[in-house]
């Protein structure tokens, strides 16, 4: 019983933390519409100022909490900094461009602080005042756990108070409902969501600043937050505040908990109440519908038409260079362009449902991961050989993705992908923790090609007629009734299924669609690497194939092949040459958001048209 | 006060406004009439920057404002109540005001709730009630008194008797009237030409884009013809 009561406790110290990082996400949110992927380098950035802060400020109270303080306000400027420098231009840009932009800044920030704090763990001091503990139940429970539980319900009031008792409060609820009426009734937006932004990056920075005294500072805070931030958000309903604060005590004590009860499945736990809370209640517990888009600018997606004879002659000779020059290239460069191979199936799966399907996934390196897995088990637990594990992995993740795009294909907008993210975390822990059958963190080794591919030369062509054949198989769907029906429903789901298109099913056969040729990479994938590992799930995976349809465009079909070839080419470039690949990473990414709003591709072909004069 | 000339606008590659030209002197009121898809939503948005204008010019107290955003141009004085209300539905009614409030030119008498509530009575009685649960007049009455609050020298009313009771649609009228009487000058869009009627000075019809006829309240009643080939439905 008193072990329960502590247990809530800490859980209660957890949800407060979580709710001051997700209150600034979903106000930002709110007011800019921005899933803002960096507000977990934020949190990171407050606890690695405050570090620096009260390591170097004289000891006592003032240093300690005038150092917490100081490090949140200069977060929050960074955020302003943020606003100001990229986001702002891009306000108007679709919503991925911008979720893009703001990853770009996750990778800046980790260089960064790399760069200034350097790789090592960082341990703070123990908070004054509060380094003793209290007995509760005639256990002792730290006090700086409860003072925390203290911080987040008077954050809350405060914040309560800012929104509901002062202009500009009543200003950013307006702006959440109505932002462009808001700018017709003469307030300027740029003051408004600088400001917003401001309080949001300050909340994150609080949050991290708050951590130093109960654990180490390092450099995997920010995707580590980020993840369960956007949890409680989406949970809570995106832009409700209080909501955020329900919603962080909902996973707070489930956490707690969750390591009581079932402590092999904790991260589990989590996303499935996610999956469960989207699935019964699709805008969160306390979110609301949004409102139908206003004001009518033309919203169509350009239409998708066959390569001009140019591009075909230029993928002609592209294909050509593949097929005839590797005999003549060593080991490495084999791997590297098997690889790419890989990963342009890999996006134009994604591409899919991105482009002509109009459903955006963050969780798309599940069926990737999902068909590595396959692959990998049949080779370990069936002794299968090669073809058969290449064979089965597809329709394992066929099954896969029948299954959870079964629930995803159902919700729209930020939410389905968030319910994708879900998934595929689901995805991720159960091989990261399901140590007896996975291996857990230390994966699955020795999983290597029969003899007659064992050489890099035959598997870099097995993959590349595999991949090839999957390609094009992908772009003549979009092309087909069955692709014209993708694309109606995407414009107008109501429309499409006035003359008898059954969008959801479309939606639901186009999402496995795209895992099953997602799997074929992932298994393809297993092979050239020889091993599989949780990582291959991994969001960052994932943001890999957002980065790399982005990048090439989504409105046309050879963005993702463009698209696929630069980033894994530059990625490749970039670790070989520098170690902070991350940094010139990151800037690349946002020049390209900043300057190609349309994606390579699509850059492209507005160049070629507007010199041909037919744009 | 308002000059409007050539003033063009797209959505895409289709064509919504073709050289549209209007004016709306001081404390004048001046009706843009039209059919459904005549552009007269657009035209309004367009003076408000809420839609660029792709050609023309649009002159309010002598300085051209195409091309500048509608928070500048709400500040110049220019206040827009759009079509659909959009009406803050979780803000209360007084907090709606509050975002619309600015300061008042030198030398004007400032809106303030009191005197709003005293122009729309029933809005007094449902201070702290949430937009959203209020009637389609009562919403339109507060999206009129949310514009006030800025203290507007010109006020764009886009077709405000839409869908309205007709009962509420002749305190309308009235609440308009009083408008004008206080020296506001006001463009505002109708389909509905007896409520126009009851209200306007002049009359400006619009048709594909284009304005067809322009002239006098009075005029316009005379030419059952041009009344005919533009308004009827």
């Amino acid at each position: 019983m008193e072990n329960l009561v502590l247990q809530a406790l800490s859980g209660l110290a957890s949800a407060s933390s979580l709710f001051l990082v997700a209150s600034g996400l979903t106000v930002i949110f709110g007011v800019t519409r921005i899933v803002n992927f960096a507000h977990g380098s934020f949190y990171m950035l407050g606890a690695y100022l405050a570090w620096t802060f009260v390591t170097t400020l004289p000891r006592g109270h003032l240093g300690f909490w005038g150092g917490v303080l100081a490090a949140a306000l200069l977060t929050g400027m960074i955020g302003v900094l943020v606003e100001v420098l990229i986001l702002r231009r891009i306000y108007r840009a679709p919503e991925l461009f911008q979720l893009l932009a703001t990853f770009g800044v996750v990778l800046v920030v980790q260089d960064l602080a790399l760069l200034t704090w350097g790789a090592q763990d960082l341990l703070g001091p123990r908070a004054p005042g509060l380094r003793g503990g209290t007995e509760i139940l005639g256990l002792r429970f730290p006090d700086y756990e409860l003072f925390l539980i203290a911080v987040g319900p008077v954050v809350l009031g405060l914040l309560l108070l800012l929104f509901h008792r002062t202009r500009w409060g009543t200003l950013v609820r307006a702006a959440t409902q109505d932002r462009e009426m808001v700018g017709a009734l003469g307030v300027n937006q740029r003051w408004l969501f600088t400001s917003v932004f401001f309080l949001g990056a300050c909340l994150a920075g609080l949050g991290g600043a708050l951590q130093l005294p109960r654990e180490s500072v390092n450099l995997h805070m920010d995707l580590a937050i980020i993840t369960e931030a956007f949890v409680v958000v989406v949970v809570g309903g995106l832009g409700s505040l209080a909501g955020a604060a329900l919603a962080a005590l909902l996973i707070g004590e489930l956490h707690a908990f969750g390591i009581l009860v079932l402590p092999k499945i904790t991260l589990v736990l989590v996303f499935l109440v996610m999956a469960l809370v989207l699935v019964v209640r699709p805008h969160g517990l306390l979110g609301r519908a949004p409102g139908p888009p206003v004001g009518g600018a033309n919203t169509a997606e350009p239409v998708i038409r066959p390569a001009p004879p140019a591009l075909r002659w230029l993928g002609f000779v592209a294909l050509a260079a593949a097929v005839a020059l590797p005999p003549f290239f060593g080991d490495y460069a084999l791997s590297v362009l098997t690889e790419i191979a890989i990963f342009v199936l890999f996006a134009a799966s994604l591409h899919l449902i991105m482009g002509p399907g109009g459903m955006a996934s963050f969780g798309h390196a599940a069926y990737f991961g999902l068909g590595a897995y396959g692959a990998a088990l049949a080779a370990k637990w069936l002794a299968a050989p090669m073809e058969v594990g290449l064979l089965l992995a597809p329709f394992a993740v066929g099954v896969f993705g029948l299954l959870f795009g079964w629930f995803c294909v159902r919700l729209s907008g930020v939410y389905a992908a968030m319910l994708t993210l879900a998934f595929a975390q689901i995805a991720w822990s159960i091989a990261f923790q399901w140590v007896e059958v996975t291996g857990g963190d230390n994966g699955i080794l020795g999983v290597w090609p029969d003899a007659w591919a064992s050489s890099k030369l035959v598997f870099y062509y097995l993959t590349l007629a595999l991949c090839l054949a999957a390609t094009l198989l992908l772009r003549r769907i979009v092309h087909a009734p069955f692709g014209y029906a993708l694309r109606a429903q995407r414009d107008s789901a109501l429309r499409s299924e006035a003359i008898g298109i059954d969008a959801f099913r479309t939606r639901w056969l186009a999402f496995a669609l795209a895992a099953v040729m997602a799997g074929i990479a992932g298994g393809l994938f297993a092979y050239a690497k020889g091993s599989v590992f949780p990582t291959f799930m991994g969001i960052p995976r994932s943001v890999d194939a957002l980065i790399m349809v982005l990048l090439g465009g989504v409105q046309t079909l050879s963005g993702p092949i463009i698209g696929a070839l630069a980033y894994t080419g530059l990625q490749e470039q970039l670790v070989r040459l520098t170690d902070y690949w991350r940094l010139v990473l990151g800037l690349s990414i946002i020049a390209l958001v900043l300057f190609f709003p349309q994606g390579l591709a699509g850059a492209a072909r507005s160049a070629w048209e507007a010199r041909r004069g037919d744009a | 006060m308002l000059e409007v000339t050539g003033l063009s606008a797209h959505y895409g590659r289709a064509h919504i406004l073709d050289g549209v030209a209007l004016s709306v002197g001081a404390g004048e009121v001046v009706v843009l009439l039209g059919r459904n898809g005549a552009g007269k939503s657009t035209t309004m948005k367009a003076i408000m920057g809420l839609v660029p204008p792709s050609g023309g010019s649009l002159r309010f107290l002598g300085q051209e404002i195409a091309g500048r955003e509608p928070f500048e141009i709400a500040r110049l004085g220019l206040g827009y109540v759009p079509e659909e209300r959009r009406v803050f539905s979780e803000l209360t009614v007084l907090e709606n005001l509050e975002v619309g409030r600015k300061p008042a030119p030198a030398g004007a008498r400032p809106w303030t709730p009191e005197r709003l509530f005293a122009l729309f009575p029933s809005l007094g009685a449902m201070q702290d009630r949430p937009g959203g649960r209020m009637s389609g007049g009562e919403q339109q009455m507060l999206t009129i008194a949310r514009t006030l609050m800025g203290n507007p020298r010109l006020l764009l009313l886009d077709e405000p008797s839409e869908g309205l009771a007709p009962v509420v649609v002749e305190r309308m009228a009235d609440a308009i009237r009083a408008l004008k009487a206080e020296g506001l000058s006001i463009l505002l869009s109708e389909q509905n030409l007896h409520f126009a009627r009851a209200v306007s000075d002049r009359a400006t019809i619009i048709e594909k884009g284009r304005i067809r006829w322009d002239g006098t309240m009075a005029a316009l009643m005379a030419a059952a013809e041009v009344r005919e080939q533009y308004l009827s439905v």
